[in-house]
């Protein structure tokens, strides 16, 4: 008997599954390989989202026209032949992008050889899987809202493929109403769900490809061609008042070494740089928080300069606050800085003997004239360059002339048109020229608050270059040569250093109130959506957890308190799904109240006994009863079978009937 | 296996249902995910890897979606069979050979529709109903049959996989219902027929030949037999009239075991004499039948022939109150 009923319900499975595909459920798989594969053309190369529409197409005039699927060793060539495009395209059948385009190439060609309700199965998964893969590039609030219409598409076809033709806004208004109750425990399981930080084991070469942000050298048009990005770059919450916004300098990386052309971060030896930095903060330190955006570095660009770092960082010799690991993740940082400071008085000789460090030979006119300063004490040696910067004609702008091999000397004597990055290198040239240490920093200056969730939003376009020379008794001390040339650059942002007509991303340049209202708002939601959707780690889970009052949550109990409430959830939603009791006739319940009365009063009505015989038989055993029973079940039977007027009225009769009933009689004992 | 068997009828409750109709409560209603349901499950757990490896927060809040929407489609499954009543209808008596249709009247009280309902016999074709929401529909399961004689098909398995084919929820309902199949008819010619014993009768008004006038039908008579011009020219006019015959032949026929060709087994025998009653039937002839401690009197008409061929049908077989659980 277990054998038999083990057969059975193998052979009903696999007839189910083997059975042929309705021609009606087609369309529905077409549209799953559409909305999953479509959204991926953005990113692929153009043969392939080609290909996949072709092909698609191709499946929907085969569907059109009732004609049958191409052969299968053509779609085996089509197979292996795009599966060699791929690797001749990628380099490799690995990798995030090679995935995908295969996992899209599969789920373009399936419906190709779909003759069965199984293949239709695969399709359905195998959207699933590819709708996670569109997050490897978009994690934003439209891919969430699209990829949840997504959702209900493929639900909608599993229901289409198994509950037969419906019509569509049925089928789509199922799914809604699954997809509605799937959500609670979906909340439950997010909120959790003990959570794991990744990754599992070596990510592939190309999966941080695409973040953008200050990089580790600094040559001309590096800064400037960020800073047509209107990207956020991280956004801050001080938690008392914010600074003024021409002390906002965030640090970034700090660029010692010059060859004529670039400035690199020179990475010096341990023992070089000898001892820690030490930081003397001045007046208050201000604590905040920060949310960076991925940039696949190290540096924090804490506040210039910080004093109190958050764990798993450290403050690097050159004063900025660097993660152990680049930074691949949007991440929240808290911080607290000292925007008045004295930093490494007693600075490593090292460190100051690579601040003088110039390539032989180029800029002469530059080295002569920091020659002549060179006798002056450094602060007036600083002064008299910003003098230079401030009285003489030198411009600010985006779109410098190009410079040759003696860059500095063409800037400062000839060109005299350039952007921060100019004016910091030019700035740090003169000052080793004339024998003071100096070094560019490259950072953030400024931001913006929003006022809509008081976070201070700092863009790319906010990128800055700015310079710090080494003065013994002070330590490193900030110079801004751009401030000299454009202090509304500092002061007021970008937008108003910068005379119409460059170059900036539109929305930096927001002149109508209401644009620039929308934008906050928007950018608003999207920081609430980076904080708790996107930004909900392991450590922000036991952040929330504890803010509900669950101290020191570990995996045991947030699994058992999982278990407890999906299992509340699911009991809610059976209950909510169950069918309701029907609500019984007015006119029935009535007279089955006025039987119920009787059955207590002796008279018990069988269930066989329609009301007028019912009456009949209370008229020849209880006569007592007899006129008001004859009225109840003439009044029921009128409303029952009858037709006409005063339905109403004779209701109310039979309802009252009950009431007219004589009181029960108490037994003696 | 009786420890196994018996374990059976106790896990899936595995008795006939006594009170009709039969509802489906949550006892005997059982749900295990398939095959699908069990691919669904591999492709969340390979997602939620992937998920954590890349640190896909948006992943995870779409792999818990789907894990609430798996267990949500449990609930439907299971609620897609719940609390629906099934009334078994009257079978109809077949030939061996041809399906057996079983019918049920099935009723859906809930405000929902209930979809995809599958109804098979064990190892027979599936027939899929869906049902509207506080609606009626019938179904008929098919069984095939192979031999003469009271048919229990046994339960009956009632299955979904709706709406999204991750569970498949089944229940066992087994109503007491049977089917009579008459043998499998061998059309062989006519034996030759005896007069009458009644001489008196021999051009009675209850011959065949000649038209003799129309009279209100009973419900005896067979619809060959109606008028229908008549019943086109007066169709508000019940009971339909039929036409009436006199004359011919009045002669009894009798179809008797012992007729049949000598050296047929028990089986070929009955089948022979099924494809008399249906040969006599259609000449429409007074025929009576004798089997062996059986014998029904000569007759005429629809009601006859049915007690022929179930006499056939039941012959040598135990009566059917005797129900073995």
């Amino acid at each position: 008997m277990a054998r038999n009923l083990k057969t059975i319900g193998r052979s009903s499975a696999a007839a189910w599954s083997s059975a042929a595909l309705e021609h009606g459920a087609v369309p529905w798989l077409l549209a799953v390989a559409l909305a999953t594969a479509g959204p991926h053309f953005a990113h692929l190369p153009w043969w392939l989202s080609l290909l996949v529409g072709g092909t698609l197409l191709w499946r929907a005039w085969l569907w059109q026209r009732r004609r049958p699927l191409p052969p299968r060793w053509a779609l085996a060539l089509l197979v292996v032949g795009s599966i060699a495009a791929i690797a001749w395209q990628f380099r490799t059948l690995l990798g995030k992008d090679a995935g995908v385009a295969l996992l899209v190439v599969f789920m373009a060609l399936k419906p190709m050889e779909m003759s069965s309700r199984r293949d239709a199965l695969v399709v359905v998964m195998l959207g699933y899987f590819l709708l996670l893969t569109h997050y490897l590039y978009s994690q934003s609030i439209p891919t969430g809202a699209w990829l949840l219409a997504a959702i209900g598409l493929l639900t909608g076809a599993l229901i289409r493929l198994h509950g037969g033709p419906q019509p569509v806004a049925a089928v789509l208004r199922h799914a809604g109403l699954l997809l509605a109750q799937a959500l609670p425990f979906m909340l439950i399981l997010y909120l959790l769900f003990p959570r794991v930080s990744g990754p599992l084991w070596g990510l592939p070469q190309d999966a941080y490809s695409g973040l953008s942000g200050l990089s580790d050298e600094m040559s001309p048009g590096s800064i400037s061609g960020l800073i047509v990005s209107g990207a956020i770059a991280f956004r801050s919450r001080f938690a008392g008042e914010a600074p003024e916004k021409a002390d906002l300098y965030w640090r970034g990386p700090v660029f010692d070494e010059y060859d004529g052309q670039t400035w690199r971060a020179r990475a010096l030896p341990a023992s070089a740089t000898g001892q820690p930095p030490v930081v003397e903060g001045i007046g208050e330190p201000l604590a905040y928080s920060s949310i960076l955006e991925a940039h696949n570095q190290r540096w924090l660009l804490a506040l210039d300069v910080a004093t109190l770092l958050p764990p798993e960082s450290t403050l690097a010799p050159t004063l900025q606050a660097l993660a152990r690991e680049p930074l691949r993740v949007r991440a929240r940082f808290s911080f607290a800085s000292a925007i008045a400071y004295r930093a490494n008085v007693n600075e490593a000789p090292a460190i100051l003997q690579q601040a003088l460090a110039l390539p032989d030979e180029i800029n002469p006119r530059t080295r002569a004239l920091a020659r002549e300063w060179a006798a002056r004490p450094p602060e007036k040696i600083a002064e008299a360059a910003l003098a230079m910067f401030r009285n003489e004609d030198f411009y600010y702008t985006l779109q410098p002339p190009l410079l040759g091999a003696n860059a500095m000397d063409e800037f400062l004597f000839s060109t005299r048109r350039g952007f921060c990055e100019h004016y910091a290198s030019a700035f740090v040239f003169l000052m080793r020229a004339a024998g003071v240490p100096a070094r560019v920093v490259a950072g953030y200056q400024g931001g913006e608050v929003n006022p809509v969730d008081g976070y201070l939003v700092v863009r790319q376009s906010d990128a800055h270059a700015w310079a710090e020379i080494w003065l013994s008794g002070q330590g490193w001390v900030r110079f801004d040569p751009t401030a000299a040339v454009a202090p509304s650059r500092i002061e007021q942002g970008i937008v108003a250093a910068l005379p119409q007509g460059e170059p900036l991303p539109i929305l930096v340049r927001l002149d109508s109130d209401w644009l620039r209202q929308l934008r906050n708002r928007w950018e608003a939601a999207n920081n609430s959506w980076n904080q708790w959707v996107l930004g909900y780690n392991p450590q922000r889970q036991r952040e929330v957890l504890s803010r509900l009052g669950w101290r020191d949550p570990d995996w045991r109990s947030m699994s058992a308190s999982l278990a407890v409430l999906c299992g509340i959830a699911l009991l809610v939603v059976t209950l909510w799904t169950l069918p309701r009791r029907l609500a019984v006739d007015p006119v029935q319940r009535a007279w089955l109240k006025y039987c119920a009365e009787l059955k207590r009063r002796g008279i018990a009505r069988a269930d066989w006994e329609g009301p007028l015989a019912f009456a009949q038989r209370v008229a020849r055993e209880r006569p007592d009863l007899a006129a008001l029973t004859d009225e109840a079940a003439g009044y029921y039977a009128e409303l029952r079978y009858a037709r006409g007027d005063g339905r109403d009225h004779k209701l109310r009769c039979l309802q009252q009937c009950v009431r007219r009933l004589p009181p029960r009689r108490r037994k003696r004992s | 296996m009786p420890v196994l068997a018996s374990l059976q009828r106790w896990l899936f409750r595995l008795r006939r249902d006594e009170q009709l109709p039969i509802v489906l409560g949550q006892r005997r209603i059982f749900i295990v995910p398939t095959r699908a349901g069990l691919l669904f499950a591999l492709v969340l757990v390979v997602m939620l890897v992937g998920a954590i490896n890349y640190n896909l927060s948006l992943g995870h809040a779409l792999i818990f979606l789907l894990a609430g929407l798996g267990i949500v489609a449990m609930v439907h499954t299971f609620h897609n069979l719940f609390g629906l009543r099934l009334t078994p209808g009257r079978v109809a008596a077949v030939f061996a050979g041809d399906p057996a249709y079983f019918p049920l009247q099935l009723e859906n009280p809930r405000r929902q529709a209930r979809r995809a309902l599958e109804f098979s016999f064990a190892g027979q074709t599936a027939s899929c109903v869906h049902l509207p929401a506080q609606g009626r529909a019938a179904v008929a399961v098919s069984c095939a049959t192979q031999r003469r004689g009271r048919l229990d098909p046994g339960r009956v398995t009632l299955a979904t996989r709706y709406p999204l084919g991750l569970f498949r929820a089944w229940s066992y309902p087994h109503p007491h219902w049977s089917c009579v199949v008459y043998p499998q008819p061998i059309r062989t010619p006519l034996p030759a027929s005896s007069p009458t014993a009644h001489a008196d009768r021999l051009h009675g008004d209850n011959g065949q030949e000649d038209f003799a006038g129309l009279r209100p039908r009973q419900i005896s008579d067979s619809t060959r037999h109606i008028a229908w011009k008549a019943v086109a020219r007066r169709t508000d006019e019940q009971p339909h009239l039929v036409k009436q015959f006199a004359g011919g032949a009045s002669e009894e026929l009798w179809l008797a075991w012992s007729l049949t060709p000598a050296g047929c087994g028990a089986e070929e025998r009955l089948s022979i004499l099924t494809g008399w009653v249906l040969a006599a039937d259609e000449q429409q002839a007074r025929y009576g039948l004798a089997l062996p401690g059986v014998r029904i009197a000569a007759g005429q008409g629809d009601a006859h022939r049915a007690s022929c061929l179930q006499a056939l049908a039941l012959y040598g077989e135990k009566p059917e109150n005797d129900r073995p659980q």
